[in-house]
């Protein structure tokens, strides 16, 4: 029953995998683009009609493009994921082992904490131990660095963080690795790190910040959406995140929306 | 072209050849005796779920390995993919061709029948000013276009200064490191070469030796030699018709079989 695929889908599929993530606004560009570079039907807003069509094909090799919110500043992003991996196998053709503990460590310490991200200094500490091979501080900082660059993880000020990225690619083994500290937020039902949470200890549900913004918007007196309890937290401003629907857009923001080098161009 | 591809690889790496021969022998035995018998068997011996998911794996396993631009080898798919489907091969390899043209717009084509390698080419025209890069947005396909474009005006074959001495112009010098591509040589003899998107070969009866560039298979059927001709036309202002030889091949290849879109 599947539609077939043209050039239009094809041509947007080649992209998703040399970019592994791109923003929504990029998404439909792009979608305007293949369609009009192949003289195919383009229907604005049909972006997620037009990816179906590349994932029933996909379906059969155990992949698919999903769609995810940054955590950061609420925008949507699509990524190419792979569901055969219950690994972090995805990033294994760019990083030695070593490099690839280390993004492991760094994993737990962000699902551990409570407020879904990592120090620096923690981090450069955990690679003490690490059983590969040790890095030195410098090297561990270098690693660290491409991980931001490869939009595996966000920086500010020392802590990381995980990107859209990873927690959209990874979802499934972060599931498995994690079956307890990984809790899903309460408005969108993703896996929730940065998030605002519930202080009745019976409930303790969580909510990202972009979600308790548009969650809150109107309420003056916010309570909590399962059981009601008052919400203790500032309720963050719908403006610190671009409206979700922005279309084209540029991202102000530090999330990587701009098409930086791709896992391809990585040499050694 | 094939041709003198055939003759250009032959006179290479003769002792080495050598060596893997037996190794090849071996190999290509267990594959040439497969009876039809036995393909029948194997067949009734699988589920038609079991091969989808042998035919993902493999696409998989190709996807990675050329997205480190590493060989993929049918040794290596064999080893630590199809296993205990090896008599299937061709059944499985077929549906991955196909899947890859089908879905991915790419090719899966075999540069080296007798090592039996594989690249995969990109079936779609590459196209200027894509809103999100297509196939990253790398500047060392600058520096090879420049090369490829060299080549090509030059007639298909050129000895290696003539490359190092347009790219100095382009103050791009081999002998020093860049900002950008860090060991030119390196990358275009090295890098370039075991992608091929270059082929460079010793000049046979040189002394001292004296190597010469060629465009490799991956240039041949991904990069449009009309489009080049129009860039190049572009640099210099010039109708690209001016260059006959050129354009006539160029129109040639272009419009022949290669790059057939579905
Ligand atoms: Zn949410
Ligand atoms: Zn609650």
């Amino acid at each position: 029953m599947s539609r077939p695929m043209a050039d239009s889908h094809r041509r947007f599929l080649q992209t998703m995998m040399s970019n592994g993530i791109i923003s929504a606004s990029q998404a439909e560009a792009l979608h305007k683009h293949c369609c009009e570079t192949h003289g195919a039907h383009y229907v604005a807003d049909r972006l997620d009609d037009f990816i179906n069509v590349i994932n029933a094909q996909l379906q059969p090799l155990f992949m698919y493009i999903r769609k995810g919110m940054s955590e950061e500043n609420g925008l949507e992003y699509y990524a190419l994921v792979n569901m055969t991996e219950t690994d972090i196998t995805r990033m294994a053709s760019d990083y030695a082992d070593n490099e690839l503990e280390l993004f492991r460590k760094t994993m737990d310490l962000i699902v551990d904490s409570e407020s879904g991200s990592a120090s620096s200094t923690d981090i450069l500490n955990s690679a003490d131990s690490l059983r590969t091979k040790k890095l030195k501080k410098k090297e561990t900082e270098h690693v660290l660095n491409k991980f931001v660059q490869d939009k595996w993880l966000n920086e500010k000020d020392g802590e990381y963080t995980l990107s859209v990225r990873c927690v959209v690619e990874m979802e499934q083994y972060m599931r498995t690795i994690y079956p307890d500290l990984i809790k899903v937020c309460h408005v969108c039902h993703n896996i929730a790190l940065q998030c605002q949470m519930c202080e009745n200890p019976a409930c303790g549900i969580k909510v990202h910040l972009p979600c308790a913004a548009r969650y809150f918007r109107a309420r003056s007196d916010p309570h909590c959406p399962s059981c009601n309890d008052f919400w203790p937290h500032e309720i963050p401003e719908m403006q610190r995140f671009q409206s979700q629907s922005s279309q084209n857009l540029p991202s102000s923001s530090r999330e990587n929306t701009a098409p930086t080098t791709s896992r391809r161009s990585r040499r050694s | 072209m094939s041709q003198r591809k055939k003759s250009v690889s032959a006179s290479q790496n003769k002792t080495q050849r050598r060596s893997q021969a037996s190794l090849n022998e071996d190999e290509e035995a267990s594959f040439s005796q497969v009876s039809s018998s036995q393909v029948q068997r194997a067949r009734e011996n699988f589920t038609s779920d079991q091969i989808d998911r042998k035919v993902a794996e493999v696409v998989q396993f190709i996807l990675i390995k050329d997205q480190k631009k590493m060989p993929i080898r049918r040794a290596d798919i064999v080893k630590h993919v199809i296993k205990d489907y090896k008599l299937l091969y061709t059944d499985i390899i077929n549906r991955v061709c196909r899947t890859f043209e089908q879905v991915f717009g790419l090719k899966l084509v075999e540069t080296d029948p007798k090592n039996h390698i594989y690249i995969l080419i990109n079936k779609l025209d590459p196209i200027q000013g894509e809103p999100v890069s297509m196939r990253s947005v790398n500047p060392k396909k600058g520096l090879l276009f420049v090369i490829l474009s060299v080549i090509f005006m030059k007639g298909g074959v050129i000895k290696e200064n003539l490359v190092w001495n347009s790219l100095k112009k382009l103050r791009v010098d081999p002998g020093e490191k860049h900002d950008e591509f860090g060991d030119v040589k390196k990358v275009v003899t090295d890098e370039f070469v075991r992608q091929k998107y270059l082929e460079y070969v010793k000049i046979p009866h040189t002394e001292p030796v004296e190597y010469e560039f060629r465009w490799g298979l991956r240039s041949e059927k991904e990069v449009s030699k009309l489009k080049m001709l129009e860039f190049v036309g572009e640099l210099f202002e010039q109708d690209p018709q001016s260059w006959t030889q050129q354009f006539r091949e160029a129109s040639t290849v272009d419009s022949s079989s290669q790059r057939t879109s579905s």
